[in-house]
């Protein structure tokens, strides 16, 4: 790591509708800055390569992957993680219908999924289940095997439009 | 004996119902608590120096330089490592001859593979130690290199541990009957050679542990991302020279494990070192390429087997010659010798024949260490037996249904002992597959095949037939030496209002255990699962048990969890019954109430009960108990192991001009005896068959001749995505054991079991009209064009 990697910038940024000043290490990236300078730990780091999507966040209204963002580029950004749209109630109806179906076992791709899925959500309409698993595909998860994470945005997709039972 | 839990109207009937998952909730609410979450005051960050060759000795260490970088407070190298903790020797006395070398937390003089610790830069940060350890310059002096399996045993491959003679690790013959003269007299003899390839088990949170050394108390507390927190806490007090009272290990949320967080690693029993040493907690995280070198790898294996038939397509005898390449190193303390012989096992598993033949030759190699992944062996004897049965159906041109029907031991034939020396209690082949049949329109789905085919298009249906071996006694590591516990226990305690805590020895991480306990506790005693909180995870809170492995969660600590709540109804009906003046045998608890067992009217709610045991003890009876705190512990001791079984199907496409193959749907069908939570089961049959179909489809890790292993990233080491995945029907037949009043066996593995095994055979129904067949997995498009003939070279 160079010297100039060392230095360290401010940014100032909002995470969860707080505003937030700091000073970051500029090689940092966005999942380390969350978990460590602010304590967001549901956003997890698995590959830290882009693949996985374990630390899928959202800035500025998409989903991104932490892990390829550095914090010094999240200046003047929104940011949004599983604490906050979970304070929000922003995806209250996918975390419940997560929770009823199951479509977590050890939990550490949960966070990522729930952006990614709030993401495929947010088009509108009853996305087919080949549509759920393509959008979906960017997140890896080893425990579920997928069908019933499928199966909880449907649902959720259903009841967003009007059709089927939450 | 097993109780009944058929009726769904019996009171507080919460077993073989689905319910939620108590600690779902914070999950879905990112409120988990992996190693990572925690920080703990004076923390301190360890990173690995590892060797880059597969086998050097290691001249000198110069960390001058990064001594020098801002943060770095330490470096330590084997030596000094070595001062204060005890190498291991990873054999279990019953697999005989099994052999291993002495393994240090950090190779002291010679590494021997990628991947291997060399030294360790302790840092205020994670960055700080990998900035520091970038730094460390090691001399090393390369070694040769012991890479290929089958030749591994040759005269002229170099031996890897000198001092261990050769590069044979292990080696066992099984034989039963006269297989020589059953294959002499058979009508068909098939013969093919298989190979699974090597797998890792990406676990998407990477090996965690964070250890705290506290002088003052002199005690070692690590939390620690692990299945078996006991066992870790046996080991980490032996080689570190701390009692064993003295040594907690807590078990918090755990990313996925799958086999991978049971074994003994050594950088996370450096970490513990340490922290010993400088007195403060030390946190180390694998990073991605750090998980893909020092994770245990598995399913290395290459298989030449055949099977005899008669005419009518009997199976009449096997032969399996088994080879296994494990690494450097038998894996520390279950040893890298059971995946072999579980292959010698488990082969010809579901199947009535006598004359038997199977040798596993377990080699060694510069490679990483191989070790109990999900499924141990499984997936390796389901892909032969099945494989081979497939093709002799092919030669008899029986149905793959019917020559399976013709062989499985009938339903009604047990117990009986498998020509592998395997007792089974009580199994259901046969309701199995004539429960997949319906579940799958089988005939439907031949004639879809059929007809598609006119118009060119390749589908095929593969069946794999499988045993599962749950609930493992001693006989799998304690008789070997091993102090890995395969009993378990409950405490269950009822506090003044009225809720119930239950501490249980296994552990949780994602299958939903603390809510299948809490499930039980809540039917045992009588009260609703949400008045029930499960604790797991902590050595110095739960009773010793051993952890979750080998499917015994349910199985084994469900079982001590239903014993320990149906002694603590008792003692709270002794104290009901005094307060009340009545017999105890005429009341019971019903939805945290005490009822007229005739009437079911409520006589008293437990937190009344609640309130007079602990605060007003004076007014019941002198000497009355009131123990409302009880402990059971449960261990299997009729069988060796708790055998279920079950069947799976995969549909698929094979697109013959590209080679890729597209999967439409799968089904399984398995009988893990009593079901606690329907929900949970099919969970964890779902999540194993996707990651049997990673290996059949995806996953291999690489080495070059060197010993490089070449695809150390999830972007080249491919996992199956949503999108490749089919939906997946799971039935269930449901035979109880009879060892335990629960009935249950165990379903964790049941789906990687036999899934590769049913889209190999899928796979080489498609392409038999062509005339091809693959044995190799993965099955990626290039090895199915090769195998059409499409790609020569
Ligand atoms: S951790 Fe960012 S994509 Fe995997
Ligand atoms: S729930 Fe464990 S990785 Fe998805």
């Amino acid at each position: 790591m160079s010297e100039a990697f060392r230095d360290r910038i401010d940014i100032t940024l909002t995470v969860n509708g707080e505003p937030v000043e700091a000073r970051v290490a500029s090689g940092q990236h966005l999942t380390d800055f969350l978990r460590l300078e602010l304590g967001l730990t549901g956003a997890h780091a698995s590959c830290e390569h882009g693949v996985c999507g374990a630390c899928t966040v959202e800035v500025d209204g998409a989903p991104i992957r932490g892990c390829l963002m550095l914090a010094p580029q999240a200046d003047g950004a929104e940011v949004w993680t599983v604490e906050g749209l979970t304070d929000t109630a922003a995806i209250q109806d996918l975390q419940e219908a997560f929770v009823a179906k199951n479509a977590l076992q050890c939990g550490f791709c949960t966070p990522g999924m729930l952006v990614a899925a709030k993401d495929l959500l947010s088009r509108g309409g009853i996305p087919s289940r080949q549509e759920i698993r393509e959008h979906m595909s960017g997140n890896y998860c080893r425990c579920t095997g997928y069908e019933a994470i499928v199966d909880a945005v449907e649902t959720v997709a259903q009841a967003r439009a009007g059709r089927g039972a939450a | 004996m097993t109780i009944e839990f058929g009726n769904p109207d019996r009171p507080n009937s919460y077993i073989g119902k689905t319910v939620p998952r108590p600690n779902a909730g914070r999950l879905v609410q990112g409120r988990g608590r992996y190693v990572d979450d925690i920080v703990l005051p004076r923390m301190v960050h360890v990173a690995f120096v590892r060797s880059p060759f597969a086998h050097a000795r290691i001249t000198g260490i110069d960390a001058g330089e990064a001594k020098s970088v801002k943060g770095v407070l330490r470096v330590f190298t084997g030596k000094d490592i070595a001062e204060v903790c005890t190498p291991w020797v990873a054999v279990l006395a019953h697999l005989k001859g099994l052999k291993s070398p002495p393994e240090y937390p950090i190779a002291v003089d010679r590494a021997c593979w990628v991947g291997e610790p060399v030294a360790a830069v302790v840092a205020t940060s994670r960055a700080a130690a990998e900035d520091g350890s970038a730094l460390i310059d090691v001399d090393y002096d390369p070694l040769p290199v012991v890479t290929d399996m089958m030749s591994a045993l040759d005269a002229d491959t170099p031996v890897l541990h000198e001092d261990m003679g050769d590069n044979l690790a292990f080696r066992r013959l099984h034989e039963a009957g006269d297989v020589e003269a059953a294959f002499k007299s058979a009508h068909k003899v098939v013969s093919t050679r298989f190979r699974t390839a090597r797998h890792t088990g990406v676990t998407l949170e990477p090996r965690s542990i964070l250890a705290d050394w506290n002088p003052a108390e002199g005690q070692l507390t690590a939390y620690h991302a692990t299945q078996a927190p006991h066992m870790i806490q046996t080991v980490l007090a032996e080689h570190l020279g701390v009692p064993e009272g003295r040594v907690r290990v807590i078990c918090g949320d755990v990313g996925g494990s799958y086999g991978i967080k049971v074994h003994v690693y050594p950088d996370e029993v450096a970490t513990a070192a340490i922290a010993k040493i400088m007195a403060r907690p030390v946190k180390f995280v694998a990073d991605r390429l750090e998980s893909f070198t020092t994770d245990i790898h598995a399913r290395d294996h290459e298989i030449e087997a055949r099977i005899a038939v008669e005419e009518d397509g009997s199976i009449t005898a096997m032969d399996v010659d088994d080879w296994t390449a494990i690494g450097a190193y038998s894996v520390y303390p279950r040893t890298s010798a059971i995946e072999g012989n579980q292959v010698v096992n488990l082969c010809g598993g579901p199947y009535d024949f006598k004359n038997y033949r199977a040798q596993t030759t377990v080699v060694f190699q510069n490679k990483t260490p191989t070790c109990q992944y999900r499924a141990v062996g499984h997936p390796i004897a389901v892909a032969i037996t099945e494989g081979l049965v497939d093709q002799a159906a092919a030669e008899l041109g029986m149905d793959p249904v019917e020559i399976r029907r013709r062989n499985m031991f009938r339903d009604d034939a047990y117990p009986v002992t498998s020509p592998a020396n395997m007792r089974f209690e009580a199994l259901s082949h046969h309701a199995s597959m004539n429960k997949l049949m319906d579940l799958m329109d089988y005939d439907g789905l031949r004639a879809e095949q059929a007809e598609l085919r006119k118009s060119g298009i390749h589908r095929g249906i593969g069946i794999a037939s499988f045993i599962e071996l749950t609930n493992p006694s001693p006989f799998m590591y304690g008789i070997g030496g091993a102090r890995i516990s395969a009993q378990d226990g409950c405490t269950v305690r009822m506090d003044p209002d009225g809720s119930l805590v239950a501490l249980s020895g296994v552990t949780e991480q994602g299958q939903g255990t603390e809510a299948m306990l809490s499930q039980i506790v809540a039917e045992g005693v009588g009260v609703s699962p949400d008045k029930v909180r499960v604790i797991t995870g902590d050595t110095q809170v739960t009773p010793y048990g051993g952890g979750t492995w080998a499917s015994r969660g349910a199985g084994i600590g469900g079982e001590a969890a239903l014993q320990s709540a149906r002694a603590l109804r008792e003692s709270i009906l002794t104290v009901a019954a005094a307060m009340l003046q009545t017999e105890q045998s005429r009341l019971d608890i019903r939805d945290g109430q005490v009822v007229d067992t005739a009437t079911g009217e409520s006589r008293m709610p437990l937190e009344e009960i609640g309130r007079i045991v602990y605060f007003r003890g004076d007014t019941l009876p002198k000497g009355l108990p009131r123990e409302l705190v009880q402990t059971r512990h449960f261990i299997t001791s009729d069988y060796p192991f708790a055998f279920t079984n079950g069947v799976q199907a995969s549909y698929l496409e094979v697109d013959i001009e590209t080679g890729v193959v597209k999967l439409l749907k799968h089904w399984c069908v398995e009988d893990c005896g009593r079901i606690i939570n329907p929900q949970l089961v099919d969970e964890q049959i779902r999540g194993g068959i996707v990651q049997g179909v990673g290996g059949a489809l995806f996953e291999e890790i690489h080495y070059d001749g060197d010993g490089q292993l070449l695809n150390g990233s999830m972007a080249d080491y491919l996992v199956p995505m949503a999108a490749e995945m089919p939906d997946m029907v799971v039935g269930h037949v449901e035979t109880p054991t009879k060892e335990s009043l629960l009935g249950a066996k165990g379903a964790g593995e049941a789906g990687t079991a036999g899934a590769p095994a049913a889209v190999m055979n899928a796979i080489n129904d498609a392409l038999r009209p062509r005339g091809a067949q693959i044995t190799e997995m993965p099955f990626t498009p290039e090895r199915i064009l090769r195998a059409l003939g499409v790609l020569k070279d």
